[in-house]
């Protein structure tokens, strides 16, 4: 049955729900690539239009892959809650956009519809929102998750601080980690992207990492983002960890791709939980991005913020510590300019609040993206002031060993005293005790990353 | 008023213009100020971080990594210079990807120009499959202007870094052909193509019948360099062949693998490749052999 809209007298018909979807996307380069967007800026909004008027239990039945054909889309559908989806299946798009936005959705309304949505709908509701609507919409949402500590509480921003190194040098790593420590950043993760994907590789960083953390009494969580089988023996031959790390996709043939299976994972899961002394229950770490899918043609024909939907939805079964999107560092044929890229971040921020996932976001982007610093600068403001779990924070935005920019460690400290946030309480009292931050500001020991030295370490 | 006359007031007026113009040509006279260049090595290892704890140990922190340690903070944000230094590194990047291959560079080596499918930079950017592909027109003059069959092709494409090429052509194509000299090989005609990917040394390889085929191809710019350069070999390259399949050479730069010493590496690499009649993962099992 064709979806149909009526623009200034003329009619758009669009031959199946994945086509409605695809072509309601804001412009993305990734769509374009993969053929699927639309002809005219018209035909986007009909489909829009189209859509908007598309019930929720449309969308539940029309998957953009199979359920037949993918494990991401049963998990999803099994999974779902019937009583809050049987509350709402008769609703449109647009009454889904217009009720989540309304004073009768408060936070926990949210939370408790959040478990009656499928990715589609996630995604479709998305599309009929404007950059405004999905931060407002966002800023009631708050997703908190627990390992060592808590993150996502409101009245928070916190950091992941990235120390990566091109030849995974211990000290120089070290040396990184003290210099964002200094500017109070950490508080979510000390989390190394390894060059060397090998297990003792992993273990003896996870090992630097703990001694640190201990050293310190440093109340956060640490862990290296090697490949989650790497992990899982590293664990196994007695590394240290607090979660466990993997990048994911929307579809069982894209996580395939990563080189993992939902088994996979779930072993990953089980080994933390036996293994973690008197943490809270949060133990796995994701990562998204838009396009990924696309990229290992994985995506089923459908678009790249339907597929990124489906990330967080299956993201949700393993009740993550966080996830964040990697939002720019797919490059321009996915996220062409600062446009896309600010728009896809913070899509990105909104679709994982409402799928139940503790979201965070890596505001990046590649030196080949129509994209600079003030664009990751501007991203990393509105998210926080939408409320997003976390940033990155890597020395003065620059990943030597990536080869992409991020927010700088300065950037959190800034955006904190901007908008009165703080880091995550526990850790915060500890930059106190140590005198780095004073009632939320640097104070003048911030910065200097040999204020650790000669501390016994 | 009487003192004020037209003569007294006109040299008075003269005078003060006089003063005026020599205290202005002074300042143009002033010896310049020696201007100091915020992106060398140099200036990278001061430590903007005013009164660290311990500058000796920070001193001895920042050998340790080329992350941008110990910058110090205006509040909390940059001090200038370390702004400027990040915007000079990320506009570098930038002209790599923006900026032509200099011409006079690619006349000085002889070699003629082609193009991928992609009419513009931005084109190139975001149609990755059209840069593997080369228009109907270079085709028939790679035809038409290079050796057939020949045992070893090697042509050059800027990818996502003409500064890589412009810097590290010159002193690399004539050390690798060099080193093949006295070999018994037929080696190719070395060409440029304009905004191509790794892939389309398989048509190129297709068109022209070769047996190895290695293009040098500017490699996605970070901050820390925008000139770095891969060489991508393969033996028998065919359209939709597997990337596991390529052999890679890369970083190479001044401060990675330098040009000449990258020239001399790739030419017996080329001839192993020739010899084992395999690249790639292929290669590695051959000479696990």
């Amino acid at each position: 049955m064709p979806y149909k809209s009526i623009l200034f007298g003329r009619t758009y018909a669009f031959q199946s729900v994945k086509e409605v979807l695809a072509k309601a996307n804001e412009q993305k380069s990734g769509d374009v690539l993969a053929g699927i967007a639309p002809d005219s800026e018209l035909e986007r909004v009909a489909a829009k239009d189209a859509l908007s008027c598309m019930t929720l239990e449309t969308l539940r039945q029309n998957p953009v892959v199979p359920y037949e054909e993918d494990e991401v889309t049963r998990l999803n559908q099994d999974s779902i809650d019937e009583a809050v989806y049987g509350g709402v299946r008769s609703w449109t798009v647009s009454e889904l956009r217009e009720w989540i936005l309304s004073e009768d959705a408060g936070e926990s309304d949210l939370a408790r519809l959040s478990k009656g949505l499928t990715a589609e709908m996630v995604a479709a509701v998305t599309k009929l929102m404007s950059n405004l609507d999905l931060l407002y919409a966002s800023a009631k949402m708050r997703v908190p998750a627990t390992r060592n500590t808590t993150i996502g509480l409101r009245g928070t921003l916190a950091t992941r601080l990235q120390p990566n190194h091109t030849t995974d040098n211990i000290e120089g790593i070290t040396a990184s980690l003290f210099e964002g420590l200094s500017y109070g950043c950490g508080d979510a993760l000390l989390g190394l992207n390894p060059v060397g994907d090998t297990v003792s590789s992993l273990s003896e960083v996870l090992k630097r990492l703990e001694e640190i953390k201990n050293h310190f009494e440093i109340p956060t969580q640490i862990c290296v983002l090697g490949h989650v089988t790497t992990q899982i023996e590293a664990v196994k031959n007695g590394a240290p960890t607090d979660l466990i790390f993997q990048s994911i996709a929307g579809s069982e043939k894209g996580n395939r791709a990563f080189g993992f299976t939902t088994e996979t994972l779930r072993e990953a899961e089980e080994l933390l939980r036996v293994a973690g002394k008197k943490s809270g229950p949060n133990v796995m770490y994701f990562e998204t991005g838009q396009g990924s899918e696309l990229s290992s043609g994985s995506h089923h024909g459908a678009d790249q913020v339907t597929m990124e939907a489906r990330c967080y939805a299956y993201a949700r079964n393993f009740a993550p510590f966080m996830v964040n999107t990697v939002v720019g560092f797919i490059g321009p044929e996915y996220l062409y300019d600062s446009r896309q890229v600010i728009r896809a971040g913070i899509e990105d921020h909104f679709m994982g609040k409402l799928s139940g996932i503790p979201m965070g976001c890596d505001c990046c982007y590649t030196n080949h993206m129509m994209a600079d610093q003030n664009d990751v600068e501007n991203l990393s403001v509105l998210l926080a002031g939408a409320g997003v779990n976390y940033i990155l924070a890597v020395p003065a935005s620059d990943d030597v060993m990536l080869n992409y920019q991020s927010n700088a460690c300065h950037d959190s400290a800034a955006i904190r005293e901007m908008l009165n946030l703080r880091p995550i309480s526990e850790f915060e009292q500890w930059l106190e005790k140590i005198g780095v931050m004073e009632n939320g500001r640097l104070t003048k020991w911030a910065g200097d990353p040999t204020f650790f030295l000669g501390k016994g370490f | 008023m009487n003192d004020i006359n037209g003569l007294n007031l006109e040299n008075l007026i003269k005078q003060i213009v006089k003063a005026v113009m020599a205290e202005l040509s002074k300042r143009d006279d002033a010896p310049e100020q020696n201007p100091r260049d915020i992106t060398t090595q140099e200036s990278r290892k001061l430590i903007l971080l005013k009164n660290p704890r311990d500058a000796e140990a920070l001193a001895r922190m920042k050998t340790r990594t080329n992350a941008r340690i110990g910058v110090g903070r205006a509040g909390a944000r940059y001090n200038t210079q370390t702004l400027l230094t990040l915007r000079a590194d990320h506009a570098s990047a930038r002209d790599a990807v923006f900026l032509d291959v200099n011409q006079k560079i690619l006349d000085s080596l002889g070699l003629f120009t082609v193009e991928s499918r992609c009419k513009s930079k931005n084109e190139f950017l975001t149609r990755p499959d059209l840069g593997r592909q080369l228009t109907e027109e270079s085709s028939a003059k790679i035809r038409a202007s290079c050796v057939l069959n020949p045992d070893i092709q090697i042509f050059a494409t800027d990818g996502l870094s003409s500064t890589a090429i412009s810097t590290n052509l010159p002193d690399l194509l004539p050390c690798l052909l060099d080193g093949l000299k006295n070999k018994p090989l037929t080696v190719g005609t070395p060409f440029f193509v304009k905004n191509g990917r790794v892939g389309i040394m398989e048509p190129v390889s297709e068109l022209l019948g070769a047996r190895v085929t290695c293009v040098l191809i500017g490699e996605r710019p970070g901050l820390a360099t925008a000139e770095s350069m891969s060489a991508y070999i393969a033996y028998n390259a065919r359209v939709g062949m597997e990337e596991a399949l390529r052999t890679v050479v890369s970083n190479i730069h001044a401060r990675g693998v330098p040009a000449v010493e990258a020239g001399a590496y790739l030419a017996g690499l080329l001839c192993r490749v020739r010899e084992a009649k395999a690249s790639g993962i292929n290669l590695r099992k051959e000479s696990g052999k």
